[in-house]
C-alpha cells in the first residue's frame, strides 16, 4: 500500500492502494467513478479510455504509480452538464445500443477532435480502431464524430 | 377503434400491487432505474396515483411507465413504454420510464430473448395504456356529468367539447383510481398513432454518455465485498483440491474457498445451462486484489470426461454428414430419383466454429443473502428462472427472493444463462455479506455457453431449363441439430429432404443471437447463389421464382411452411428496388434474404475493390417487422445485427485444445473494429400495418449470405468455412 495524490477531473484526490493497481480500478473501486469501464484489462477494447494530459489512454494498463502529476479526465469530467459537443452529437445520432462501450468511445473521439478538429473518415477509423463496440454501433459513431466536428 | 377484452395479464390491472411506491418493493432503491429529465426532476408531483401495474399518474400530469423487460441494448426500455404512452395518449415528454423489478404477479414474460419482447408485449402494453385512459375518461365524465364517450384525449388532456370542460390527466388521476377496471377497452387504430412510428431517443442516453452507474458492474454498496471465481481450465475437468493458505493472506483477501453451486439432484432450470457444479471463490476488498490472488492461486483439477479438441469436433461433425438420419425431419417427393433425372447437380458443404458471446460487460451480479431474505441486483435476461433456482439452492421461498435488473452491457443470448446469479448468492450466503461477483474477461470467454460449431451439406438438382427440382440438406451441430426443416425452400421444391444430426459434446452451448439461423441462413443463402449460377439465372430473380412457386402452388400443406412467402418476396422486391439491383455499379454485389424471429429481412451488399478480404462499402437492407415502433432505434438494431454478422463470420472463432479454449481475451479472439465495418448502411421498412415483431436478431443471419455471395463476385471463389478471413485459397504449386 502506498498513498498517491492524483489530479482527476480538476480535483486533487488521495488514494491508498497497491502501487501496481491500474487506474481503472482506482477510479472504479476507490473513487466511485464508474463511468470508466472494464472490458478486457489488456488494452485491447478501449472501454476504459480516459484522458491523460489530454491523450486518450487505456486506464486498465496504466498503473497508479506511473501517473504522477498528470491530469486525468474521465467521462464524468468531460463536461459539467453532459454537454460536450461529442456527448451532444452522441445523443442526437442516438448512438448507443447497450451503451457499455460508449464512455470509452466518447473519450477517444473527444481526444481525437481536440488534436484534429476536422478528421477524415480514415482518420476517424484509425483513431477509433482500439475501441470495440460489440453491439456494432460503428456507423453511428462515425456519423456522431463528424457531427461533433462540425459544431 | 378496436375493442379488446382486458383478460390478458388481467392481474396487471389490479391496483395497489405494491409497486405504487416505485421500486421500493425490494427494499432498496436503484435510482438509476428511473429516468427523468431535469425538468421532470424539478417538477415532481406531490402524489402518484397508480392506475395499474404498468403506470402511475402524478397529480401534475407526469406519468411513470414501468418497463417490464430486461434491457440488453435492444432498446425495449424506450420502445415498450412508447406503446403504453401511445394508448394512454400522453405526451412523451411527460413520461418517466422506470425499470420494473421481477414481478411475476404483474408482468408476464419478463425475459429478453428471441426478439420477442415487443411482439409478445404488444397487446398487454397497449391494454395497460388504454385501460388507464378509459379510467381517466370515466373519472372526468363523472366529474363533469357528461357521457364518457364524448370525451376526447390528447397529450395528457381530457376535453369535452360540448360543455367546454377540459382537464389534465393529473387532475383526474385521484378519482380515476376509484373507477372499475373495464372488462374491455378501446384500442387506437393502427395508423392513428402519434408516438409509435416516431423517432424517440434512448431514455438512458444522457446517463450513458455521461458515465452514470447503470450497469451491474457499476453496483457498489456499503460493506460490499468483491468476489471472483476460479473455474476448471478445460471442459471435461473438475475440481480436485487446492492449497489456499498463502493466497488467503494476500493483501485485501478475505477468504478463498471451494463451493458447490449445484448440489447433485437439485432441481435446475434451463437457464442454469453451462453452470459448473463446483468452483473456487476468492473474496476480497477490491477487484484488483482479487485479480492478484486469482493469479497466485494454484488449484488442482482432474479429468472428468473426454478432453475434446476442435479437430475432434470437426471430424465427428464431418462423419455425421456422411450418415443418413434414421428418420428425415421433412420429406416431400423423392429426392433420390429427382437427382437421378436432374440435368445438373450442385453440392457444397459449409461450416462454422464455436463462438463466444463476448458481451462488452463481463458477467457479474450483486447478491446479499441473509437468513431472512435474498436481494439480487444485476444483468440477467431470465430473472424469473434464476429466481426459481435460487429458491431451490438457498432453500428459501420465492417471496423472500428479490431480483432487480440493471441495464446490461450486451446480451446476445449469454445472459439467458445465469449460473453466475446462483454463484453470487451462494458466495454471499457463505460470507454472510453483500458481495459483487465479477468475472474477468478471461472467465467470461472461457466458461461460456457458446454458439455451437456447425457443418451442413447441401445438394440441389436442376432440370434442363434450370428449374430447382430437388433439394437435400443434412446438417449437424455440437449439442444442436441445426436444421429448421420447414423453412424456405421447403414448400417451394417438389422433392425436398431435410435431415439433422446432433453431436453430443461436453463443451457447453446455448443460444447465441439468432440461434442456428446465425449459421444456417448464411450457408443456405450462399448455396442458393451457387444453384442460381448453375441454373444460369440472376440470383435475386431465382429466389423470387421460388417464392412464386410457394405462393401459387406450394408443396405440401402450406400450414407446415414456417414462413409467409408473400412477405418474404416483399422484402426481396423492396431491396431490389432500393439497391437498383440489375444495374451495373462496377462493384461486387451479393444478395440474401431470410426469415427468423417472425421478421423478414433482405439485403444487397456491395464490396469495395481489392484485397483478399475487401471491405463492405454499402448494405441496402429491407425489413418487414410489421409496425415499426421506434424507427431510429429499429435502424440501430438492424445496423448492429448486420455488423455483428459480418464481424463474426469474417473474423471470430473459438477453438479448443484438449477441452481448453484457445482464446481467452480480445488479443486472440478477434472482433470486428471500426475500420472493418461497412461504410454505409441503408435500412428500409415495409409499411404494412401488421402487428409488430422483433428486431434484435433478424438482420444478422442473412447478411452472412449476402457477404459470401459478394465475396464470390469479388474474388471468384466461394467461401465455405467461417471465419472467412482464414478460408484462404489452397496454394497451387
Ligand atoms: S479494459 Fe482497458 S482496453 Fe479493455
Ligand atoms: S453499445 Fe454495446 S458495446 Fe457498444
Amino acid at each position: 500500500m502506498a498513498s498517491f495524490t492524483l489530479n482527476i477531473n480538476g480535483k486533487q484526490q488521495e488514494v491508498d492502494v497497491d502501487p501496481s493497481t491500474p487506474m481503472l480500478w482506482v477510479l472504479r473501486d476507490h473513487l466511485n467513478l464508474v463511468g470508466t469501464k472494464y472490458g478486457c484489462g489488456i488494452a485491447q477494447c478501449g472501454a476504459c479510455t480516459i484522458h491523460l494530459d489530454g491523450t486518450a489512454t487505456r486506464a486498465c494498463m496504466l498503473t497508479v504509480s506511473s501517473v504522477g502529476n498528470s491530469e486525468i479526465t474521465t467521462i464524468e469530467g468531460l463536461s459539467e452538464e453532459g454537454d460536450h459537443p461529442v456527448q451532444k452529437a452522441w445523443l442526437e445520432v442516438d448512438v448507443p445500443q447497450c451503451g457499455y462501450c460508449q464512455a470509452g468511445q466518447i473519450m477517444t473521439a473527444s481526444a481525437l477532435l481536440e488534436k484534429n478538429p476536422n478528421p477524415t473518415d480514415e482518420e476517424i477509423e484509425m483513431a477509433m480502431n482500439g475501441n470495440i463496440c460489440r453491439c456494432g454501433t460503428y456507423t453511428r459513431i462515425k456519423k456522431a464524430v463528424k457531427l461533433a466536428a462540425k459544431s | 377503434m378496436t375493442l379488446v377484452k382486458t383478460k390478458i395479464g388481467r392481474r396487471a390491472f389490479i391496483r395497489n400491487t405494491g409497486l405504487a411506491s416505485g421500486g421500493l418493493v425490494i427494499g432498496f432503491n436503484w435510482l438509476a432505474s428511473c429516468k427523468m429529465t431535469p425538468e421532470q426532476v424539478n417538477n415532481l408531483p406531490k402524489e402518484w396515483f397508480e392506475l395499474n401495474g404498468f403506470l402511475k399518474v402524478g397529480d401534475n400530469g407526469l406519468v411513470t411507465i414501468m418497463s417490464p423487460n430486461p434491457e440488453i441494448g435492444q432498446n425495449v426500455k424506450t420502445s415498450m413504454p412508447m406503446i403504453v404512452a401511445e394508448e394512454l395518449d400522453v405526451a412523451w415528454k411527460d413520461v418517466i420510464v422506470e425499470q420494473a423489478p421481477l414481478n411475476t404477479d404483474i408482468f408476464t414474460r419478463q425475459l429478453a430473448g428471441g426478439s420477442q419482447s415487443i411482439r409478445q408485449g404488444w397487446e398487454s402494453l397497449r391494454m395497460a395504456g388504454a385501460t388507464a385512459r378509459h379510467m381517466l375518461k370515466e373519472a372526468a365524465a363523472q366529474a363533469w356529468g357528461v357521457p364518457a364517450n364524448e370525451i376526447t384525449t390528447k397529450d395528457g388532456m381530457l376535453t369535452h367539447e360540448a360543455s367546454g370542460n377540459s382537464a389534465g390527466y393529473g387532475e383526474m388521476a385521484s378519482a380515476a383510481t376509484n373507477i372499475e377496471v373495464p372488462e374491455e377497452v378501446e384500442l387506437k387504430d393502427n395508423g392513428s398513432f402519434s408516438i409509435i412510428g416516431t423517432d424517440k431517443r434512448n431514455v438512458d442516453g444522457k446517463d450513458i454518455v455521461t458515465g452514470k452507474p447503470l450497469f451491474g458492474l457499476d453496483v457498489y454498496k456499503e460493506g460490499m465485498l468483491t468476489a471472483m471465481i476460479v473455474h476448471p481450465p478445460a471442459f471435461g475437468m473438475k475440481y480436485k483440491g487446492m492449497n489456499a493458505d498463502t493466497v488467503k493472506t494476500m493483501p485485501g483477501i478475505k477468504d478463498v474457498f471451494h463451493f458447490v453451486v449445484y448440489p447433485e439432484g437439485m432441481e435446475k432450470q434451463w437457464s442454469d445451462g453451462g453452470g459448473i457444479p463446483e468452483l473456487v471463490a476468492i473474496v476480497g476488498n477490491s477487484t484488483w486484489e482479487c485479480m492478484q490472488a486469482k493469479k497466485a492461486l494454484q488449484v488442482e483439477w482432474e479429468q472428468d470426461s473426454m478432453a475434446e479438441s476442435t479437430s475432434y469436433h470437426e471430424k465427428a461433425l464431418a462423419e455425421l454428414l456422411e450418415k443418413p438420419t434414421e428418420a428425415p425431419a421433412r420429406q416431400d417427393g423423392d429426392v433420390e430419383s429427382a437427382f437421378k433425372s436432374a440435368a445438373k447437380i450442385v453440392e457444397s458443404t459449409y461450416s462454422a466454429p464455436y463462438l463466444a458471446h463476448n458481451t462488452m460487460e463481463p458477467m457479474n451480479f450483486f447478491a446479499h443473502v441473509t437468513p431472512e431474505k435474498a436481494e439480487l441486483l444485476g444483468p440477467i435476461q431470465t430473472p424469473e428462472f434464476a429466481e426459481k433456482t435460487l429458491a431451490a439452492r438457498l432453500g428459501m421461498p420465492l417471496e423472500k427472493i428479490d431480483i432487480m435488473m440493471t441495464r446490461m452491457g450486451g446480451g446476445f443470448g449469454r445472459r439467458l444463462y445465469g449460473p453466475f446469479v446462483i454463484e453470487a448468492a451462494v458466495i454471499s450466503q457463505k460470507m454472510n455479506a453483500p458481495i459483487k461477483l465479477v468475472y474477468t474477461r478471461e472467465d467470461d470467454m472461457t466458461q461460456g455457453t457458446y454458439r455451437p460449431s456447425y457443418k451442413v451439406k447441401y445438394k440441389a438438382g436442376l432440370d434442363e431449363s434450370g428449374n430447382l427440382i430437388a433439394w437435400h440438406v443434412r446438417g449437424a451441430g455440437t449439442n444442436d441439430d441445426l436444421i429448421f426443416e420447414n423453412r424456405f425452400p421447403a414448400g417451394a421444391v417438389d422433392n425436398y429432404l431435410a435431415e439433422k444430426h446432433s453431436l453430443t459434446t461436453n463443451v457447453t452451448t446455448g443460444a447465441w443471437r439468432a440461434p442456428r439461423s446465425n449459421f444456417i441462413a448464411g450457408a443456405e443463402q450462399a448455396f442458393m447463389d451457387e444453384v442460381a449460377e448453375a441454373a444460369g439465372k440472376d440470383p435475386l430473380e431465382f429466389r423470387l421464382e421460388l417464392f412464386d412457386r410457394a405462393i401459387n402452388n406450394p408443396v405440401g400443406d402450406p400450414e407446415n411452411n414456417d414462413y409467409d412467402p408473400e412477405r418474404y418476396a416483399g422484402v426481396l422486391k423492396l431491396v431490389k428496388e432500393k439497391s437498383n439491383w440489375g444495374t451495373d455499379t462496377g462493384k461486387a454485389r451479393g444478395v440474401a434474404a431470410y426469415y427468423c424471429h417472425n421478421s423478414y429481412v433482405a439485403q444487397v451488399l456491395e464490396l469495395e475493390d481489392g484485397g483478399d478480404m475487401p471491405r463492405v462499402d454499402k448494405i441496402t437492407c429491407a425489413v418487414d417487422c410489421g409496425i415499426v415502433i421506434n424507427p431510429i432505434a429499429a435502424k440501430n438494431q438492424i445496423e448492429g445485427g448486420m455488423i455483428d454478422g459480418i464481424g463474426h463470420s469474417t473474423y471470430s472463432a473459438l477453438s479448443f485444445e484438449n477441452g481448453r479454449p484457445e482464446q481467452s481475451n480480445f488479443d486472440t479472439y478477434r472482433l470486428i473494429r471500426h475500420s472493418e465495418s461497412p461504410k454505409n448502411i441503408e435500412v428500409h421498412f415495409v409499411d404494412n400495418g401488421i402487428d409488430p415483431t422483433g428486431l434484435g436478431e433478424p438482420s444478422l443471419p442473412p447478411v452472412i449470405g449476402a457477404l459470401s455471395n459478394a465475396l464470390y463476385q469479388a474474388t471468384g471463389r466461394r467461401f465455405y468455412k467461417q471465419p472467412f478471413i482464414n478460408d484462404k485459397p489452397p496454394l497451387v504449386g
